[in-house]
């Protein structure tokens, strides 16, 4: 029983980390809290669930067209609410801008599609598999898989490719990797596109998952993920995927074995845990200032 | 009495032993200067005295008393102030307002007295108001006062750094590279300002600073560091001279 | 009084005057944590709600005097801030926002459990006691006595810490202390807006205090112009009424809210004020003044 509770809170988690390492990796490079992040993650279940319902199109490449284009739906949002505002203004102001198109972009899909809750069709019948030390669905094993090669990819792009090394130099300095050639406009274009897609494939799954999908969603989830970043420690990759398992786990296991009426608060009440103990998250260096 | 004493001091950060075992003496009313390569610890030296971090090892008093572990606010309010390597204004505050900051540490008036405009935050606040346009006039900014502080001048922003350490009534004030970025005659003023406040204030004064003519010329007694260690210790003729500081920093040439 | 004073206005603007006399003293409230010591808090509803269901609870079932309800929720709002103000001791701006976001979110769970407080569905029936007078009485006294706290030495050193933490502790400023201190102020406007708020609108529940609500306010906060109270009044009136104003639009209306945030932030990042405070109005006369004197002595 314990163990099926890790895996339902590590298939929770993935999701978290999904969504966890676009703010993750958007805070590392221009320190802005993407607020409007969690409304990506809404628009992907809703693209992946257009494409299956209206289309017929097969799961795989729905997914695969949510992620693209929750792509450009990010970078959109980044040239259009944020670019005007670097370096010019405040990091509030920018939060601010943020949290506008949060709301636009809630409020644009209520619009389009209705306040209700829609349902993905049953695309991966109830299959189980006993494990003899727990039971575990089809779509538990795919959600993990998936999300686990999506990760893995992640590592690989940033470490092993030039646009990633420009990545990992922009979050370390971002005036020096301007002065050092780096075409800093498209980095941070393509590190909110990475980001989108990740959370647009974590939307699809928890749509599919869960079995609920509206316009709404975005918020409490983006919420979470956004702490489990910075249980992790924010600005670290690593730190997103560990935040994201342990805010899930946590969660899942609240739930089964103390209160379910409080299950929003546990992940929060985790996190602040947390940082009272350890401030800088998991994962996090304490930066001491050069004073 | 030696008013600060500072003994075996030794700092780590992480595996980085940025001083090692450094002691000195300043005593009351002197002009003592601290030099050194770049990274030979000068600036951490200050952090410890004024409290932003606790020596790893060793131990500082000021006027006799430890002050090992005490808090930079505290500091403060004991009468150490100190101006930063990179200046450290209150940039949207106004000229008037960051010298009235340092006042802080010296008055008293809490929440209650100065929500409600009791008498004793009114009269402080008067106090304070007037020592802060004395502070700006000695430095020469009495006409920009009502300026917000980060848009002057460099120079100027560093001269109201000083003013606003004085706000503070230290006896002992810590000056970080207070002449980067001056021109000849800019420094020719400090050097007479610095004069004037240990006459007038009879302040003691501690100073970091590159530019050794200055240096040479206002300091009574000078120490060297080098990777964190003190390689000599000195009037100015002797430091000078020695082969050690010569070597190390200051060229061939003597 | 209150009736007589106002039987001339018209009630639907009535209302929204009282609601944007609640938004100003929640905001001013905020406005100290956030916008003058430059602490984020993104969780500004949630001393909004413990002063509303404080206050409401102790109306509703123990006969409580007004006044008495609307002090002893505003206390339990700044005891709240007090404990929200500790770890600042060790979190830095982001870190302290999420648990600021946190800390809100818990006090909502809370609420949708609490017996007593109606859980989901809420408490109706509270007393309607707050009044146009009473809310502009005391949006009167909160003005004054913020301006003389932000133009005082406490003041001045929020807006220190705010600045540069690092010289303001240079210049014996306990930043710990005066961080708590600027939690305990703004959560206790904060209870005081929560307890005027659930004595007009006769109903609360949980939802009413969710994260967008701690979002609008921080909005009037930075809109009108941080740490500035002009600014903040303005910040207030302004996000009061946009959403009526809006109401002409309809469905659309969070849509163009929502635009609106982002076009207000491209085009005035530092609010609709700037940085203006009340002495930059003196400022100016500063001004004339040394060009006077200037001419005198020429």
């Amino acid at each position: 029983m314990f163990l099926e509770q890790l895996l339902n809170g590590l298939t929770l988690g993935s999701t978290y980390a999904l969504i966890a390492l676009g703010y993750t990796m958007v805070y590392g490079i221009v320190q802005l809290i993407n607020f409007a992040h969690g409304e990506v993650y809404m628009i992907g279940a809703f693209v992946g669930l257009f494409l299956v319902t209206v289309l017929g199109a097969n799961i795989f490449v729905a997914m695969a067209s949510a992620m693209v284009f929750c792509m450009m739906v990010g970078m959109l949002i980044e040239r259009v609410a944020y670019r005007p505002l670097r370096g010019k203004s405040t990091r509030l102001s920018a939060l601010i801008s943020a949290i506008g198109v949060s709301i636009f972009l809630q409020t644009l899909l209520a619009l389009l599609a209705g306040t209700n809750t829609r349902s993905y069709p049953s695309i991966f019948n109830s299959q189980t598999y006993d494990l003899g030390f727990a039971e575990v669905s089809l779509l538990q094993i795919l959600i993990l898989v998936f999300s686990a090669l999506l990760m893995i990819g992640l590592q690989v792009m940033i470490h092993k490719t030039r646009i990633g090394k420009a990545m990992r130099a922009s979050s370390q300095d971002l005036d020096a990797s301007y002065l050092m050639g780096i075409n800093v406009n498209r980095v941070i274009s393509f590190t909110f596109a990475v980001g989108s897609a990740l959370a647009a494939a974590g939307g699809v799954m928890v749509g599919i998952y869960y079995n609920a999908v509206w316009p709404y969603m975005g918020m409490m989830a983006g919420l979470k993920a956004f702490a489990a970043a910075v249980l992790g420690g924010i600005g670290s990759i690593p730190g997103a995927v560990i935040g994201g398992l342990t805010l899930g786990v946590m969660e899942i296991m609240g739930v089964a074995y103390l209160t379910s009426s409080y299950k929003d608060a546990i992940a929060f009440g985790v996190l602040i845990l947390v940082l009272l103990i350890r401030p800088q998250g998991i994962l996090g260096q304490k930066i001491t200032k050069k004073v | 009495m030696p008013i600060l004493t500072l003994n075996e001091i030794s700092q780590e950060f992480g595996g980085l032993r940025a001083l090692d075992g450094v002691s000195l003496q300043v005593e009351e009313q002197q002009i003592y200067g601290i030099i050194g390569p770049n990274g030979a610890g000068k600036t951490t030296l200050f952090n410890l005295i004024t409290g932003i971090y606790d020596p790893s090892e060793g131990t500082i008093s000021f006027r006799g008393q430890s002050i090992n572990g005490a808090k930079a606010h505290q500091i403060a309010s004991l009468g150490i102030a100190r101006t930063f390597q990179n200046i450290r204004l209150f940039q949207k505050l106004s000229v008037l307002d960051n010298v009235r900051m340092g006042s802080f540490g010296v008055t008293r008036s809490g929440f209650w007295s100065s929500m409600l405009g009791l008498p004793r935050s009114r009269r402080e606040e008067k106090e304070i108001t007037e020592k802060a346009e004395q502070l700006l006039d000695r430095v020469g900014l009495l006409n920009k006062k009502m300026e917000y502080a980060v848009n002057l001048a460099y120079g100027e922003q560093r001269r109201l750094e000083i003013a606003r350490a004085l706000a503070l009534e230290p006896t002992l004030l810590l000056l970080d590279e207070p002449a980067a970025g001056m021109n000849a005659g800019e420094k020719a003023e400090l050097m007479g300002l610095i004069y004037e406040l240990r006459e007038q204030m009879k302040l003691t004064i501690l100073l970091v600073e590159h530019d050794m003519n200055l240096v040479m010329n206002i300091c009574e007694r000078i120490a060297v560091l080098d990777y964190g260690r003190k390689i000599a210790d000195g009037p100015p003729e002797e430091v000078k001279q020695d082969e050690r500081v010569i070597q190390s920093y200051l060229g061939v040439e003597a | 009084m209150d009736a007589y004073l106002t039987q001339y206005i018209d009630p639907y603007y009535l209302r929204l005057l009282i609601l944007i006399g609640i938004n100003i003293i929640l905001a001013l409230g905020l406005n100290i944590i956030t916008g003058v010591t430059g602490q984020l808090s993104m969780g500004h509803a949630g001393f909004m709600s413990l002063g509303a269901y404080t206050s409401a609870i102790l109306s509703m079932q123990f006969a409580c005097p007004f006044w008495l309800s609307l002090l002893a929720g505003a206390m339990v709002a700044a005891l709240f801030g007090c404990l929200i103000g500790i770890p600042t001791l060790r979190l830095e701006g982001d870190y302290l926002a999420m648990v600021t976001i946190g800390f809100a979110e818990i006090i909502r769970v809370f609420f949708l459990n609490f017996e007593p407080g109606g859980k989901a569905v809420g408490l109706a029936g509270i007393p309607q006691h707050t009044n146009f007078v009473l809310v502009f009485t005391l949006v009167a006294i909160i003005i004054v006595l913020n301006a003389k706290l932000l133009n005082s030495r406490i003041g001045r050193a929020w807006y220190a810490i705010r600045e540069n933490e690092i010289a303001a502790e240079s210049c014996g400023v306990d930043t710990t202390r005066l961080k708590v201190m600027a939690f305990t102020v703004g959560s206790f406007l904060g209870g005081l807006g929560g307890g005027l708020y659930a004595h007009y609108m006769y109903f609360i529940r949980p939802q009413d205090f969710a994260f967008m609500k701690s979002i609008e306010l921080l909005n009037m906060v930075v809109l009108g112009g941080m740490g500035s109270i002009p600014g903040t009044l303005i910040g207030a009136t302004i996000l009061t009424l946009a959403p009526e104003l809006l109401r002409v639009v309809a469905e659309y209306r969070l849509l163009f809210y929502g635009a609106l945030l982002v076009i207000l932030m491209i085009f005035r990042p530092n609010g609709l004020l700037g940085d203006v405070r009340i002495y930059d109005i003196r400022k100016r006369w500063a001004r004339k003044e040394v060009q006077a004197n200037a001419h005198i002595n020429s």
